[in-house]
């Protein structure tokens, strides 16, 4: 399982690609140009970038409130994600949606959630579905360390295991569920211990060491093809802002925010390519000022697009 | 009399009575150390110690589950449920379990527990944090439901919730929290099942509960420059519903205006038309009930879509006039 260059620079690209969206959506909050509210993944991309690597195209995800990277990792276009921030008609969601509903279905991203655990049945059933179906697809089940205390984690993935279902259920877990600590909230060290309950492998992996991440999606998910049943794995990460908008971090120190910053999945990677010689510092460079021009466009696409009309709100209720 | 926001009152009332009271006790997520999502138990933490202000995992079934429990054996906990739209994760302990043990175990049992939360759209927070159903529960035998409108009232329910031995749903309006009115310093109870006259008036009667009062109070305020005087009647709690006091303000009006917050289909302003409507104040009539509700539609995220989707003061100036014509 030996990554091409192709892969590396694609990894690298798409990690810069949602940290510098996030600090993005962060400005436009701040500005008031967004509405409501958004959970920012700043300091989490090798999670979502490091699993979704290990997919193929036709796969699917389920993804979370912080669910920005899962979507631009899955495919999610930079213009119709601002549109949807901005609550616009050519958004994702024609405006309805926002932050925690995003959902790109023709890119098997099955949505964002505002319900936590919600979206671990849904991966479930999703695979399900592969399985009945014979589609040879896989699902990768994203959810955080809290949502795994949900009574539907555990009947799900019981589901799963009993259907010998082709996911992978990929638990971000990045210390808090808000402001609780994560050890205050499980009794377990790691959540990839309660695969044991379920007979099926657990992992707990470096989530912020982008191939690290990869090489253990890429494992469970060449098992779940091959029809052997679903697997847990535990991506160790933090994030770095308030867990939403309004968040003054009153539930842990700076110096512990700083220790994390000093992990930094992108800076670590970078530093790795270009030791590897992957890539030249230049030509690293040169990826960034192109994400950042992409951004400013989408962004800039977004603004000038039009509002819903208030005659089609009663749209889509129904099929 | 001090004026308080409403957030304040509501947690004046929680800690009044876990001074009173110390089986009473609060449970939630992030209601420590973090006070609250919106701030309601702020400070109550600091005070009383982590065992009485408990810090839960995400697990709302658990949470409703474990008030019922801890309920049956005489405690009295007050769960605090995040945002309103996770009760449907809490119902089965709340709904097949808490509302039912009484009954179901021939009287014997007792469930004195209050499952709380803010409901309603107005902040961006899109489907799954915005949705008004406190009438859902009105719907099971056993449950209780409460929805204040004002600070004072907040208050002095939140207390007769507290002490009352039944399970009660308490639906806040996260924009009601900043609401300020005016709340004494002595204590007082407001009993359930009580209306409230919240404004007197003669020509017509509106039927407001929740939010929708403070909007309707603003749409009698600038109707009364043009003549018109209306009445907005609050019933406070939807279970047990006080029918007496809206009968007797619409027989006085002959016209009734009914708002909710919630989507308009299967909605309690059905049951407070159809109490109406089957009572001595059908003859005294003068014009169709009308309702004003939300749309049957899920809380739309772009913010002008979300405000066309439940009545807004315009709207309920609309609907008297309307009703008056
Ligand atoms: C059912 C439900 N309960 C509570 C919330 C409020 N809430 C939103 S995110 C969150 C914390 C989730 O923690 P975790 O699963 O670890 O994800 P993280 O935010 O850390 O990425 C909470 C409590 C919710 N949205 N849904
Ligand atoms: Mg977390």
């Amino acid at each position: 399982m030996s990554l091409t260059r192709d892969k590396k620079l694609w990894m690298y690209r798409k990690m810069l690609e949602i940290r510098h969206f996030e600090l993005e959506v962060d400005r436009l909050f701040k500005a008031n140009m967004i509405w409501g509210t958004c959970h920012l993944s700043v300091g989490e991309e090798a999670s979502a970038v490091g699993s979704i690597a290990a997919l193929e195209e036709k796969d699917m995800i389920t993804s979370t409130h912080r669910g920005h990277g899962h979507c631009l990792a899955k495919g999610g276009e930079l213009p119709r994600m601002f549109a949807e921030l901005l609550g616009k008609e050519t958004g994702y969601c024609r405006g309805r949606g926002g932050s925690m509903h995003i959902a790109d279905l023709e890119k098997g991203n099955l949505g964002a959630n505002g319900i936590v655990g919600g979206g671990i049945p849904i991966a479930t059933g999703a695979a399900l579905a592969s399985k009945m179906r014979k589609d040879g697809k896989v699902t990768l089940c994203f959810f955080g360390d809290g949502a795994a205390n949900q009574g539907c984690f555990h009947e799900a993935v019981n589901l799963a295991a009993v259907n010998k279902l082709p996911i992978v259920y990929i638990c971000e877990n990045n210390l808090y569920g808000m402001s609780v600590p994560f050890r205050k909230a499980s009794s377990v060290e790691n959540i990839a211990d309660r695969a044991t309950a379920y007979s099926i492998p657990g992992k707990v992996v470096d989530g912020n060491d982008v191939e690290a991440v990869y090489q253990a999606v890429k494992e469970a998910v060449d098992r779940a093809r091959r029809g052997e049943g679903p697997s847990l794995i535990e991506n160790k990460t933090y994030r770095w802002l308030g867990h939403s908008k309004s968040d003054a971090n009153v539930y842990r120190t700076k110096e512990e925010i700083e220790e994390w910053k000093q992990k930094c999945p992108i800076k670590r990677y970078r530093q790795k390519l270009i030791n590897e010689g992957v890539a030249s510092a230049e030509e690293l460079d040169r990826m960034e000022k192109e994400v950042e021009q992409a951004i400013q466009d989408a962004i800039e696409y977004a603004k000038n697009s039009p509002e819903p009309r208030v005659e089609d709100i009663m749209d889509g209720v129904y099929a | 009399m001090p004026e308080k926001l409403y957030i304040d009152a509501l947690r004046e009332g929680l800690r009044e009575e876990m001074l009173r009271d110390e089986n009473v006790f609060i449970l939630g997520e992030d209601v420590g150390l973090y006070g609250g999502a919106f701030g309601v138990t702020k400070g109550l933490f600091q005070e009383f110690g982590e065992d009485r202000v408990k810090d839960t995992p995400i697990s709302e079934a658990a949470i409703a589950g474990a008030a019922v429990g801890a309920a049956l054996c005489g405690m009295r906990p007050v769960a605090e449920i995040m945002f309103f739209d996770f009760f449907t994760i809490a119902m089965d302990q709340l709904v097949n379990q808490g509302a039912k043990n009484r009954y179901m175990f021939g009287g014997k049992a007792k469930v004195p527990m209050v499952i709380r939360g803010p409901m309603g759209c107005g902040t961006g927070a899109a489907a799954q944090h915005s949705q008004s159903f406190p009438a859902v529960f009105a719907h099971f035998p056993g449950l209780k439901v409460v929805m204040p409108s004002t600070p004072y009232d907040v208050k002095g329910l939140i207390k007769a919730s507290i002490r009352d031995d039944n399970p009660v749903v308490f639906a806040e309006h996260k924009l009601l929290y900043r609401v300020k009115g005016e709340v004494p310093d002595e204590e007082y109870i407001v009993p359930l099942g009580k209306a409230d006259v919240k404004r007197k008036g003669k020509d017509i009667t509106v039927v407001a509960g929740s939010i929708m009062v403070i909007r309707a109070l603003e749409a009698a305020k600038q109707l009364e420059k043009e003549g018109i005087d209306v009445e907005v009647v609050d019933p406070r709690t939807l279970k047990p519903l006080d029918m007496d006091t809206i009968i007797n303000s619409v027989k006085k009006t002959g016209r009734v205006v009914i708002v909710e917050d919630d989507p308009i289909s299967f909605g309690w302003g059905a049951e407070v038309a159809a109490g109406i409507a089957s009572s001595s104040a059908f003859d005294y009539l003068d014009a169709p009930i009308k309702r004003l509700a939300g749309l049957d539609i899920p809380i739309p995220y772009n913010p002008n879509l979300e405000k066309h989707a439940v009545p807004q003061v315009e709207d309920i100036i609309k609907g008297i006039k309307d009703t008056l014509r």
